[in-house]
């Protein structure tokens, strides 16, 4: 029955990715062009846009800025996905649903809710100065759930068996977990490591309320979008971040499907 | 190994095992010791911020200062009547800050109407995606993760270059001859960010529908083609219903997050344009009346769940999910 409708189903699918990447792919188009504005018909194809671009010292700040928290986010974020990976998927625990559910909330729940949220208990209740801590702590709370998705996946891909063969030969749950568990979830360790960075570094609403005088990229972007002389530039940086993004996901995706299938231990 | 060292280190194992005989009986205490760190992590950035907006709702702002003696009258500004209504678009709204209430009403619309499309965009890739292809699953999955994961900032930046006087789609059109004039009509309104936004989003809706599709036993659709359904008759009467729990996942997922959405009415909405995140965003900000703006945080959150509520009632999703666990 499906057979009948592969023609017109594949027709959907390819027409679907055009119009999902046409825009951005247009985006990065035009940082090649030799015009000012984003406007048809193309002129001539020229790298000057990205020279001005990365010449650009404020730039080059807030690019270090955003790798620094997006690198101290990842680590934190992946080590604590681990740990409630771990326990979610190791113990039965009493009121799991209603713990995992509000651990998982970030994905649904708008930005701008936290946002304000973070930003009234750190000033009027911590009375912290904002800074690239701040953002930080706000992108933890975002990145959490998705390690902890990508790494529950992962701990449930693989075969219990090797652990309780651990366990019976003698070892101790420490070790267990650090010669059997530890390098079969190595995959998605990375994986969930990279997720995160793409988030934290991409990442623009709670950037917006959390941070103090230091700007990450997308703040420093989005403060650029305000000049129309800069457009130019600002496509360059927006291809680039794309394609910085995109290598770092599928990168990501391949590790986090290798050796999923029960048995096959291909991530050792 | 002289006998000392070998009694207290028997002394340590015993102890060792004794804790760890604790642990065995209670097996989730381990669990909840190895999930503590994160739910501290959570209880701080994510419980505490929302009670402390709950209780910053009660609050009232004096200048610069914050004046802590509780009161509903943020609510009350938000719902406060009026005789003579705010006429919007030919509805009254009977408020006398009705700026309010039209924003969350206007979010809400443009998110409904927005999650109907991106269900009706979806689906259809879904369906390809669980039933048409055979080889290259893996490609086609990344290829419609990818942008789920690329700067959202930019996706919007780039329908922003599509849509403006200036922009691609005007300057494409008149460059082929097609229209002299740029059309003013693309950017700056309501249906800009309604477009932006089922783009932005339609990716996070293809695999919880993906997987629905991908769960149904196959060879129920076999059993009502060999009793003569035809194709059409199959999909409306045994893979749209047994699918009905990823889609409704799917909306879910589109319309919670679209409702307080910030980027795209900043970009693309204009003034025509605004939802109820930029009026949260500038209460927070420039007009700074941060327990009006928490109120109002606080009302579109409730007002969300209710809708959600409603709708999960109305599709009979948790009857659903019971047979689904039972099956």
């Amino acid at each position: 029955m499906s057979r009948l409708g592969i023609g017109p189903l594949k027709l959907y699918g390819l027409l679907f990715i055009v119009y999902l990447y046409g825009p951005v792919l247009l985006m990065s188009v035009f940082s090649f062009n030799d015009n000012i504005f984003a406007v048809f018909p193309l002129k001539a194809f020229t790298l000057k846009h990205y020279q001005a671009a990365f010449a650009n010292q404020s730039l080059i700040n807030a690019l270090w800025n955003s790798v620094r928290v997006a690198v101290i986010v990842s680590t934190v974020s992946t080590f604590m996905g681990l740990l409630a990976a771990m326990a979610t998927t190791r113990y039965r625990l009493p009121f799991q649903g209603p713990v995992v559910g509000t651990i998982m909330l970030p994905l649904v729940v708008p930005s701008i809710i936290f946002g304000v949220g973070i930003l009234v208990v750190l000033r009027k209740v911590l009375d912290v100065e904002l800074s690239l801590a701040t953002v930080a702590a706000g992108h933890v709370m975002l990145c959490v759930p998705f390690s902890m998705l990508v790494l529950v996946s992962r701990l449930e891909g693989f075969d219990r068996s090797l652990e309780e063969a651990s366990a019976d030969l003698g070892e101790r749950p420490l070790m267990t977990f650090w010669r059997v568990t530890l390098p079969l979830a190595i995959p998605g360790i990375v994986s969930s490591f990279l997720m995160c960075f793409t988030v934290s570094f991409d990442e623009f609403v709670l950037a917006f309320f959390l941070s103090g005088t230091e700007q990450t990229l997308p703040i420093f972007l989005y403060s650029q979008l305000r000049f129309p002389q800069k457009l130019p530039s600002m496509l360059a940086l927006g291809s680039t971040i794309l394609l910085a993004s995109t290598i770092i996901v599928v990168t990501a995706e391949l590790m986090r499907k290798r050796g999923i299938q029960p048995g096959t231990p291909s991530g050792i | 190994m002289s006998q000392g060292s070998l009694a207290s280190g028997m002394e340590a194992q015993r102890s060792r095992k004794a804790s760890f005989r604790i642990m065995q009986d209670r097996p989730w205490l381990a669990g909840y010791a190895l999930l503590s760190p994160t739910m501290l992590l959570m209880l701080v950035l994510l419980v505490a911020p929302i009670v402390a907006l709950i209780a910053m709702s009660f609050w009232t702002q004096n200048g610069f200062q914050i004046d802590t003696s509780p009161t509903a009258n943020n609510y009350w500004r938000l719902v406060a009547p009026s005789a003579t209504p705010t006429i919007w678009n030919g509805i009254p709204f009977p408020f006398e800050n009705a700026v309010y209430a039209i924003a969350l009403f206007k979010s809400i619309l443009i998110s409904l109407v927005t999650t109907l499309f991106v269900i009706l965009i979806a689906y259809p890739m879904a369906y390809f995606l669980a039933f048409a292809v055979g080889r290259n699953k893996t490609i086609w999955l990344i290829l419609i993760t990818i942008p789920f994961w690329t700067s959202y900032l930019l996706r919007v930046f780039a329908w922003k270059i599509m849509l403006g006087f200036n922009g691609v789609i005007n300057s494409g059109l008149v460059s082929l001859g097609i229209i002299d004039q740029p059309l003013t009509f693309l950017l700056y309104n309501p249906a800009a960010v309604v477009i932006t936004l089922v783009h932005a989003w339609v990716a996070f809706a293809i695999l919880p529908i993906y997987v629905s599709l991908e769960k149904i036993d196959r060879s129920l659709l076999e059993a009502a083609t060999d009793l003569g359904d035809r194709p059409w008759q199959v999909f409306r009467r045994v893979t749209l219903p047994l699918s009905a729990p990823g889609t409704i996942a799917a909306s879910l997922l589109v319309f919670i997050p679209t409702v307080g959405d910030y980027v795209t009415p900043t970009l693309v909405g204009g003034a025509g344009g605004t939802m109820v995140g930029n009026l949260i965003q500038t209460l927070f900000g420039r007009q700074n009346d941060q327990p009006l703006g928490a109120a109002l945080s606080i009302v579109m959150m409730i007002v969300v769940t209710l809708i959600v509520c409603l709708f999960l009632w109305s599709t009979g999703y948790g009857r659903m999910r019971a047979r689904e666990a039972s099956s």
